[in-house]
């Protein structure tokens, strides 16, 4: 079992590897860091300019190779480089940003995978009654439509709730550091809400369509059929054999799911005014700052890293076929 | 190994009305919906089951079998309409909530499936679902519930019940689950044992252990069963009374020995009939029941079984006889005609047209030795090896499938290759069928060695060596038309179109089929006729040799004895020479002009049919022979059965020295220790035993079984 999952992480790592490698090489190729600093008035001298780029690892006139050799020697030990604007190193604002977006991603895959898992084994069980309908409709509009729209339509719920005489949930940013104590919690977690809430959506539509499929397949099989005639109630047949067996396929979405879910995150962030690593990247393209979308890169890749390996371990505890191995 | 005593102790006169009835199903009716109409699986079927006693369903698929089983426990899907009656001690279970038929189910009526590679949930040990089974009805703790699994494993004969209740359902075998389901039926003491085609996808010596696990379980309940099956030959030995279905509709019901010597339904004369039987004296044709059975949806008027009937008069086409009292006590029969066919005394060959044995084919010398060979393989091996690692794939051992196989077929002869899954069969044939020469001895096809053949002249070849594949469903690609699924060997031979489409209409004709029929698709066609398909196809290019890899398992008895007959009479016409690799021994019967038994990737014996079925010589064979159950219930009471112990071993670690030694009863029973070193000792080549006969035992000796 340890040399299964040993030999699963050292394969994500050369994964992990050729991602970064490829982000930043390509990074490279794209973005111009040094038209950041011509065209500021008053102009920057030549020299400091070449010296600002040669200090940033980022001067156009070394060979690009020669720069992804000097950038991968300083990831190896955690140096990422220096941001394009500012004097600040890249790994202190990975480290200050990256708890903001492991909080909604984690909230948003946990409340999605088991939003979703329930309301799949809801449409089997129903199959083609309303439920199942309407959840599976439900799902094609969200899964077609861009993120852009679902939060501002969610933000406009909210909104009618308020004026509907709800509670006030602030649509924008993380926290107000106006308040303190108790209040500056809560308010924190009321400004969780809608954001969560946006990833969960997508990760329940994308859920429940394999779990719906995974658990008609398990409800024509014959073990539950025995697990009945041994005398378990329906409903007991269908959660302790039924949804048992249909969540193992379930697991090897999990790591891609998480990948689809940083994609819709780095919009709600930015939507919500969020200062995480999704709006990160955007502002970092925006200032052509490839240190910074290299480092990017590189820690989605070992978020990706990492969900696939405890997809791996879910799926040996879940399967000892699996496990035997 | 034990070789056990069949022969039942007395019993009650069977069908005698001891106590009061535990199960009375009285005019149930189960239909589903679907796009054509409603299907009605069950018309109005009537049974009662006494306590302790043995009711056997017996019917083809689509008969209506299951579904009246299922709806007993109240597993049917929700879709399905289900009225009548079904009392259980008294109480009546239609329309009782699922909370308290699940009371009933598991304690009062329990029930083993049929597939027990699907029937048992992958994700919990063995031990923990029988346990689950005993928790479900009594208030035992969890320690106490495992116990009495362990208990439950060891009496239905899982060796080391302890260690093995902590397996997983796929470390076991088929034998091995399908006795864990029936620990399972029976650990709440049920007092009635649905068995719903326990032993359908087992081999045949795993079939008579498993049965024999079912006796024994069933005197441990003392429980009534009701076994529902396909196989009458099951049945002889097994049920004390039997009700044949057909169409949704109970047409017989009587006690064992009544159906099987006097039965008074066209249907079951012909089902009996249809049977391979190996207990016949010379080769003789089946007699097939032309037609297929009648689709659910639109039944036709009448008997349902009128169109198929030789003997139906008018009156059976306009009103659907009931089952009606006969000329004998306590047998029923759905027919008009049933106490015409008790006057004269009617039997299967009466009833039924026997077609006549083909002529042997004049031009054939008539000594088989002056015949030319067609097909011959010496010493031939195949092995897969087993790898291990993720980067770096390195050899740990390999499966010796087939493990230096000889045989030859000579023209216009049959040989059947017979042996259980997993012997190494499938290996062989496709060994052949490839046309490459093997990784170890030599294949030649019609004097041709395979080894030399250059890449044209192996196309060429395939024209004389064809296959019939052993699903007829999955062997068809569905969105072909017929008329192109015959046709495509011929593209591939580049043969002119105009003969190609004169061709595919003479082949239809010739399996039986109509010309027009061309233009349809497989889905249109039923499985006997797709098989017709199938057979059609592998003559399109006029081969000289066939290979048939189990071209009738997949079909019901009925339609089975049509294609085996078609089979026997195509090579008699067009002078073919046939690879017939079956599982059963009783149709390799009927159809074989030699047979080789394979066991685990060896040739353990072969000879002419009437040598390996008169006077079989390996310990393996004469187990294989005895573990077939006979359609006769009076022959099968008498019969003295082998059983082998265990299950197949893996190809990968196959036993030292004589490989059956591991499960022989001759070594475990008869012989001496001295004996016993030399099985273990030294590999048994085929020792001759006179004329073409062969056998790899040191101490062969002819044992009566059948």
């Amino acid at each position: 079992m340890l040399k299964f999952i040993a030999r699963r992480f050292v394969n994500y790592l050369i994964l992990v590897f050729i991602a970064t490698s490829l982000a930043y090489i390509l990074g490279s190729l794209t973005l111009d860091p040094r038209a950041r600093y011509e065209g500021r008035n008053p102009p920057i001298s030549e020299a400091s300019l070449h010296a600002s780029l040669q200090e940033r690892n980022a001067d156009p006139s070394t060979p690009v190779l020669t720069r992804y050799g000097h950038w991968i020697g300083g990831v190896v030990h955690g140096d990422f480089g220096k941001q394009i604007v500012g004097d600040e190193e890249v790994s202190t604002e990975i480290k200050r940003r990256a708890g903001v977006s492991l909080r909604l991603l984690l909230l948003g895959t946990i409340f999605g995978a088991v939003g979703g898992v329930l309301i799949g084994v809801l449409g089997a069980v129903r199959q083609r009654k309303p439920a199942d309908v309407a959840s599976t409709v439900a799902s094609y509009v969200l899964l077609a439509s861009p993120t852009v729209v679902v939060i501002v339509v969610v933000q406009t719920i909210f909104v009618w709730i308020y004026h509907k005489g709800g509670p006030l949930i602030p649509a924008t940013g993380e926290y107000n550091s106006n308040l303190q104590g108790i209040e500056f919690w809560t308010d924190r977690a009321k400004r969780l809400i809608m954001p969560t809430m946006v990833l969960a959506l997508f990760g329940i539509s994308f859920f429940s369509r394999y779990q719906r499929s995974a658990m008609l397949d398990v409800l024509g099989s014959d073990f539950l059929r025995t697990a009945r005639a041994k005398g378990l109630t329906r409903q007991r047949a269908l959660f302790k054999h039924g949804v048992r067996t249909a969540l193992i396929p379930i697991v090897t979405f999990f790591a891609y799911s998480f990948g689809l879910l940083l994609t819709g995150a780095t919009f709600t962030e930015k939507l919500f005014g969020w200062h995480g690593m999704g709006e990160y990247l955007i502002n970092s393209v925006q200032s052509h700052d490839v240190n910074a979308v290299a480092a990017v890169a590189c820690f989605t890749a070992v978020l990706v890293l990492f969900s696939g390996l405890l997809s791996d371990i879910l799926y040996a505890a879940l399967d000892p076929r699996v496990r035997s191995k | 190994m034990t070789v056990t005593d069949k022969t039942l102790p007395d019993r009650e006169p069977a069908g005698s009305p001891a106590g009061s009835p535990l199960l009375e199903v009285s005019d149930l009716t189960v239909s589903f919906g679907s796009e054509a109409g409603p299907v009605r699986a069950v018309r109005g079927v009537s049974y009662t089951v006494r306590p302790g006693e043995t009711l056997a369903i017996v019917g083809e698929s689509g008969s209506g079998k299951s579904v009246s089983s299922l709806a007993v426990m109240g597993l049917l899907p929700s879709s399905a309409v289900v009225t009548g009656s079904i009392r259980f001690k008294g109480t009546e279970l239609l329309g009782l909530n699922d909370r308290r038929l699940s009371k009933l189910r598991g304690s009062g009526i329990s029930m083993v499936f049929q597939d027990p590679l699907s029937a048992l949930t992958p994700v919990y040990t063995i031990g923990d679902q029988i346990a689950e089974a005993v928790r479900i009805h009594q208030e035992v703790s969890k320690n106490q519930a495992h116990a009495r699994a362990v208990e439950l494993l060891d009496l239905v004969g899982i060796p080391n019940a302890r260690l093995r209740a902590d397996s997983f359902p796929h470390e076991f075998s088929g034998g091995m689950r399908q006795r864990a389901m029936i620990a399972m039926a029976i650990a709440n003491d049920p007092d009635l044992i649905i068995a719903d085609e326990p032993t359908t996808a087992l081999d045949v010596t795993i079939q008579a252990q498993v049965l024999e696990v079912l006796k024994k379980a069933k005197e441990a309940t003392n429980a009534a069963t009701v076994l529902i099956t396909h196989d009458l030959g099951v049945v002889a030995g097994f049920a004390d009374r039997v009700m044949v279905m057909y169409s949704g509709k109970s047409v017989e019901l009587a006690p064992v020995d009544e159906v099987f010597y006097t039965p008074r339904m066209p249907y079951t004369m012909g089902l009996l009939g249809s049977i391979p039987r190996m207990d016949v004296e010379e080769k003789e044709p089946l007699i097939p029941i032309e037609g297929t059975p009648p689709s659910l949806v639109s039944l036709p008027s009448g008997c349902p079984f009128q169109p198929r009937c030789p003997i139906a008069v008018d009156l059976c086409r306009t009103v659907e006889p009931p089952l009606a009292d006969t000329d004998r006590p306590l047998h029923w029969a759905a027919c008009h005609r049933s106490l015409e066919i008790a006057q004269r005394g009617w039997s299967a060959a009466d009833v039924f047209v026997r077609p006549a044995l083909p002529p042997a084919d004049a031009s054939l010398p008539p000594v088989r030795e002056e015949r030319d060979v067609v097909l011959a393989l010496d010493n031939v091996h195949r092995a897969f090896p087993i790898r291990k690692g993720a980067v770096i794939r390195r050899t740990v051992g390999s499966v010796r499938a087939v493990d230096g196989v000889s045989f030859d077929i000579r023209q216009g002869e049959t040989l059947g290759l017979v042996g259980e899954s997993g012997c190494g069969k499938t290996t062989t044939i496709m060994e052949v069928m490839n046309l490459l020469e093997p990784q170890q001895g030599r294949i030649v096809v019609l004097g041709k060695d395979t080894g030399t053949l250059k890449n044209s002249d192996r196309r060429k070849m395939r024209a004389d060596l064809s296959i019939v594949f052993q699903d007829p469903m999955a062997s068809l690609d569905p969105r072909m038309p017929i008329g192109d699924i015959l046709a495509e060997p011929m593209w591939v031979q580049k043969i002119p179109d105009e003969r190609i489409k004169a061709r595919t209409a003479e082949l239809l004709q010739l399996v039986g089929l109509a010309p027009e029929h061309a233009s349809r698709y497989p889905a249109e066609f039923s499985g006997g006729q797709r098989q017709r398909i199938g057979i059609a196809r592998a003559l399109a290019l006029d081969p000289k040799v066939i290979v048939l890899d189990e071209p009738v398992s997949a079909l019901d008895v009925s339609i089975q004895a049509g294609v085996i007959n078609l089979l026997d009479e195509l090579k008699v016409r067009m002078g073919l020479s046939y690879l017939f690799v079956a599982h059963d021994l009783s149709v390799v019967r009927h159809i074989a002009d030699r047979v080789a038994v394979m066991y685990l990737g060896r040739i353990v014996e072969i000879g002419t049919t009437r040598e390996i079925f008169a006077a079989p010589s390996h310990p393996y064979t004469q187990a294989l022979l005895s573990a077939i159950p006979l359609p006769d219930p009076v022959k099968e009471r008498s019969r003295k059965r082998i059983l082998l112990s265990g299950d197949l071993p893996s190809p990968a670690d196959v036993p030292s020295g004589c490989r059956f030694s591991s499960r022989c009863f001759v070594f475990a029973e008869q012989l001496d220790a001295e004996q016993q070193a030399t099985c273990k000792g030294v590999d048994p080549g085929l020792y001759e035993l006179g004329g073409d006969h062969r056998a790899a035992c040191h101490f062969a000796k002819v044992r009566e079984v059948v």
